[in-house]
């Protein structure tokens, strides 16, 4: 395995089945060495499962799983080069933090110095130092999540398997914790396979993700890739939140793009990037709140009645601090969802509720869809 | 060696299934082979299956127990008066126990510990002495007679023992922490939000205890109710030491019969007889303890 | 809500007098003089000469010592296979021979101790017959027939225990290279101790308790103190037994205050420490 960008791990056609519900469906995947690869999806969408399978809890109905070249079907948990991180953390509560630790390499016959050694390297590594004869009940959640860590990471196994890491700590832990993570996994050059179904804890780790939708693979692709390109319509909804309305294509693509005539919008869409489309097709077209300019005077270039600018009127506004949140009804009644953020700290260009506005967006922000 | 996981966990599982079959299983097939044999006078005191005349074997069916078991009135009245007992006292556990399990589940974290330890602490001495203990209570010159005579309240000493109701004592008596333990183990689980609820949307409390606790409790009162039931029905200490002598419980019918008369053939027809009988009431439990499992 | 609550408590007294009337009675009434044992003599009680007449009744001790020996094999070998099934039916998702083995575990329990004993001894006769063991009744048949129910109470005890806790440990300690057997002993089993000990001690007690499976596989030769106790208080109230009643009543209800106690100070200490944590929280 010289080439460092060869597949690392990689699945092929696993498949998963309880009886009749098919809980991951024929995945094909590669994970690259060192990189962090999150896969993410709501609950039932079979990132668990499909996780469980690389560590060998849960053998595939079908398909293959390669990790570092090697077919893992016949091989038992304990002999797989991977190890996992629990969501429940799963720490022995009849052992001290030290002797969890050691758990793993004393599983190897290791010798008890270099045991010893190793287990006050990793506790340093995880800032837990001081509490290795605490049993875990002594211990508060941020502190148990990285006994958790460090029980995994000090076999130093080529893979690291996380299901929602974070999940169990509060809002301020989990930032903190976040960048702890990315830090180690720096550090040790380990490849990490997070679980998640949090959005943001996702785009922060993943150096990819992987989004799951009833136990397939919809999209892979880098964090901006999947915000920016969403390639379905499930994918545009489930990260971030979008605006989406129905359309027909009208003539063809040309070089300034497609044509979309959509009567949610009450306007003609100009779409810059998008992949040859046929005339009358229906499609679906995804714009981002904060994509959407808001002004009570109509855009410069259009004359009133051009494309990718529609009047609507100020229904809702929600005030969050950084930013704001403006609904908007458009002449069809649909709501549109728009943010601004609160560049200035006065209120005096404010939009109030009941006020008639213009909105815009640029042509590169609609993304077509066709599925 | 190192076992294979596989070989183990067959292992793990074998020996168990291995014992119960012999011991447990394989027996029932003895009793019900035996049931169908005729008695005679040697060892054992059974005919067997096959039997060998000119060479050629002649199997040995005798239904003579079964019929013998269903013309007989003393069998008859036996079973039917132990399912009347059985029930009864299954009736008056409940009444008694579910009372005590709810205000148990209602009692403060700190005193629900030691309310359970009372309930279940007589449930660890033995069973054979607490029976013993009413017949110092009940009799005739027993303590509740001494203190009723002493009090005025009655002049003759009351015939309490060798009755039905002493029977009924004994065995809600004995069997009571099987009907508390799993109505506790149901109702503690029980929202209290809801009966809040209920109270909110205008429920006088009893109509709210009807409408809400009691339909969720089911599970646990079945529950307790056939733990009860089921082994109630054959009963064997109580009744021999508190009941009545004219008129004995199938378990006891059972016992005469085989050590008593020695025909075996028809103790084991009793046995099977009342194993029909339980059969029904047996796998409704062990439903109801597999969905409990999967609950969890 | 309040009359309710009443009624229940009500009840709760009444049930928990009714429980223990008994006991009590029983225990007052073995230290009277009088041979009826419920006409108290109160010239010469209290009196501790049934005790006296207890310690010197070679039958009773022997049977006693009998009975110990056999509680002592049975809850022992009880525990190991009720493990084994509680282990099987809680961690092996699907295998031949479930349905089966969880019929086998529960039915013990409730069935009828007449049918249990005779189709033991039917057994045990047969098997005689068949292939020349046992050789006769005596304590090897008792102790069999023993280990046979009480195992499904074992089985029912260590089963929801190991439902009752996270699957996950085990496979972290199988995720971190422990095979399945050292999984057991070095996880699962520490973990399960409690609910083993606990299973252990209703082995034993449910063993040295026994009456009706016991006569009928008992044979002439051998009695257990249940049928002792039995054979005496058949006909009529002994004040002896009394004695020996109040004596085993006074060791259980030690033993069960004093485990409560000590669980109720472990559970103290834990939440107390869990507490710390918390506060300590960084």
């Amino acid at each position: 395995m010289s080439d460092p960008n060869s597949a690392y791990v990689s699945l092929s056609g696993v498949t998963k089945r309880f009886g009749d519900f098919t809980a991951v469906d024929s995945v094909s995947l590669d994970i690259r060495r060192g990189e962090i690869f999150c896969l993410l999806g709501g609950s039932g969408s079979g990132k668990t499962t499909l996780l469980r399978m690389l560590a060998g809890f849960d053998t595939p109905s079908a398909g293959t799983i390669r990790i570092d070249g090697a077919d893992m079907s016949a091989i038992p948990p304990y002999e797989r080069p991977v190890n996992m991180m629990f969501q429940s953390y799963a720490l022995f509560p009849h052992m001290s933090v030290e002797k969890n630790v050691a758990f793993g390499l004393e599983q190897e016959g290791e010798r008890r110095e270099q045991i010893r050694r190793k287990v006050g390297e990793i506790l340093e590594l995880v800032k837990m130092s001081g509490f290795g004869t605490r049993k875990p009940h002594q211990l508060s959640g941020g502190q148990r999540q990285r006994v958790a860590l460090a029980r995994a990471l000090v076999k130093r196994p080529k893979l690291l398997l996380l299901d929602e890491p974070l999940a169990a700590l509060d809002r301020k832990l989990r930032e903190h914790t976040q960048f702890e993570l990315l830090n180690i996994q720096q550090r040790l050059g380990v490849t990490f396979i997070v679980v998640t179904h949090d959005q943001e804890e996702a785009m922060t780790l993943g150096t990819r993700l992987g989004v799951m939708n009833h136990g397939r693979i919809v999209q892979v692709g880098s964090p901006a890739d999947i915000y920016e390109s969403p390639a379905t319509r499930f994918v545009a909804d489930f990260i971030g939140s979008v605006n989406m309305f129905e359309g027909q294509v009208r003539g063809g693509t040309d070089g300034a793009g497609a044509y979309i005539e959509s009567a949610e919008l009450g306007c003609t869409l100009r779409a810059e990037r998008c992949e040859r489309l046929t005339a009358g097709a229906t499609v679906w077209t995804a714009i981002r709140p904060e994509r959407i300019n808001i002004g009570r005077q109509p855009p410069a270039q259009s004359g009133g009645s051009a494309e990718n600018a529609v009047r609507g009127t100020v229904r809702e506004i929600a005030y969050m601090g950084d930013m704001s949140i403006y609904l908007v009804q458009l002449a069809s009644g649909r709501m549109l969802r728009v943010t601004l953020p609160n560049i200035t700290r006065g209120a005096e260009r404010a939009l109030a509720r009941g006020e008639s506005v213009w909105l815009s967006w640029h042509g590169s922000s609609p993304v077509v869809l066709t599925e | 060696m190192r076992l294979s996981a596989r070989t183990g966990r067959r292992l793990v599982a074998g020996i168990p299934i291995l014992w119960l079959l012999v011991l447990f299983l394989i027996p029932f097939v003895i009793v019900f082979r035996i049931s169908i044999a005729d008695v005679r006078l040697a060892i054992p005191p059974y005919t067997p299956l096959v039997s060998w005349h000119h060479g050629a074997g002649h199997l040995e069916l005798h239904w003579d127990a079964y019929q013998f078991l269903f013309t007989d009135p003393l069998y008859v009245s036996s079973y039917l008066y132990s399912l009347k007992v059985a029930a009864v006292s299954t009736l008056c556990c409940l009444a008694l126990g579910y009372p005590m399990a709810y205000a148990i589940a209602r009692a403060g974290p700190g005193t629900r510990p030691l309310l359970l330890m009372l309930i279940v602490l007589p449930f660890w001495t033995s069973f054979l002495l607490r029976v013993y203990a009413w017949i110092g209570l009940l009799n005739n010159n027993g303590v509740i007679n001494n203190v009723l005579l002493y009090l005025g309240v009655i002049r003759q000493p009351l015939a309490l023992m060798q009755t039905d109701f002493a029977v009924y004592i004994g065995i809600v008596y004995s069997y009571l922490p099987f009907m508390i333990l799993p109505l506790y183990a149901n109702l503690e689980k029980h929202d209290l939000a809801l009966l809040e609820a209920a109270a909110d949307l205008g429920a006088r409390p009893w109509r709210a205890f009807l409408a809400v606790t009691l339909p969720q409790s089911l599970p646990g009162i079945f529950a307790g109710a056939l733990l009860v039931f089921i082994p109630a029905v054959g009963e064997y200490v109580i009744p021999t030491l508190l009941g009545r002598p004219d008129q004995l419980m199938i378990g006891r019918v059972l016992s005469d019969e085989f050590f008593e008369n020695r025909d075996w053939p028809v103790a084991s027809a009793v046995a099977i007889v009342m194993l029909a009988l339980l059969v029904v009431p047996i796998l409704l439990l062990q439903r109801l303890e597999r969905r409990q499992l999967g609950a969890q | 809500m309040r009359s309710r609550r009443l009624f229940a408590r009500g009840a709760l007294i009444l049930g928990l007098v009714f429980l223990y009337a008994p006991i009590v009675s029983l225990i007052v009434f073995s230290f009277n003089n009088s041979r009826l044992v419920t006409v108290w003599d109160s010239v010469h009680s209290p009196t501790l000469k049934w005790y006296g007449t207890l310690v010197h009744n070679g039958q009773i001790l022997d049977a006693a010592w009998l009975s110990i020996r056999i509680a002592l094999t049975a809850a022992s070998c009880s525990v190991v296979l009720g493990t084994l099934a509680g282990f099987a039916l809680a961690r092996f998702s699907q295998f031949r021979g479930r349905l089966l083995l969880a019929g086998m575990t529960t039915a013990p329990i409730v069935m009828p101790e007449v049918i249990t004993g005779l189709s033991l001894l039917l057994l045990f006769v047969a098997l005689e017959q068949l292939i020349g063991w046992p050789r006769g009744l005596g304590a090897v048949t008792i102790a069999l027939a023993h280990i046979t129910f009480c195992m499904a109470y074992v089985t029912v005890v260590v089963q929801s225990r190991l439902t009752g806790f996270d699957e996950s440990l085990e496979e972290a300690a199988m995720d971190l290279g422990a095979r399945p057997a050292t999984v057991f002993l070095r996880v699962t089993l520490p973990l399960i101790l409690p609910a083993i000990a606990s299973g252990w001690l209703l082995a034993f007690t449910l063993s040295w308790d026994d009456l009706v499976i016991t006569q009928f596989v008992a044979g002439p030769g051998s009695s257990t103190l249940p049928m002792v106790i039995f054979s005496k208080v058949r006909f009529g109230v002994t004040p002896d037994v009394n004695a020996l009643a109040t004596i085993l009543v006074l060791i259980v209800a030690t033993g069960i205050v004093l485990s409560t106690i000590w669980m109720r100070y472990q559970q103290r200490r834990r939440e107390r420490d869990e507490q710390l944590a918390a506060a300590a929280n960084l």
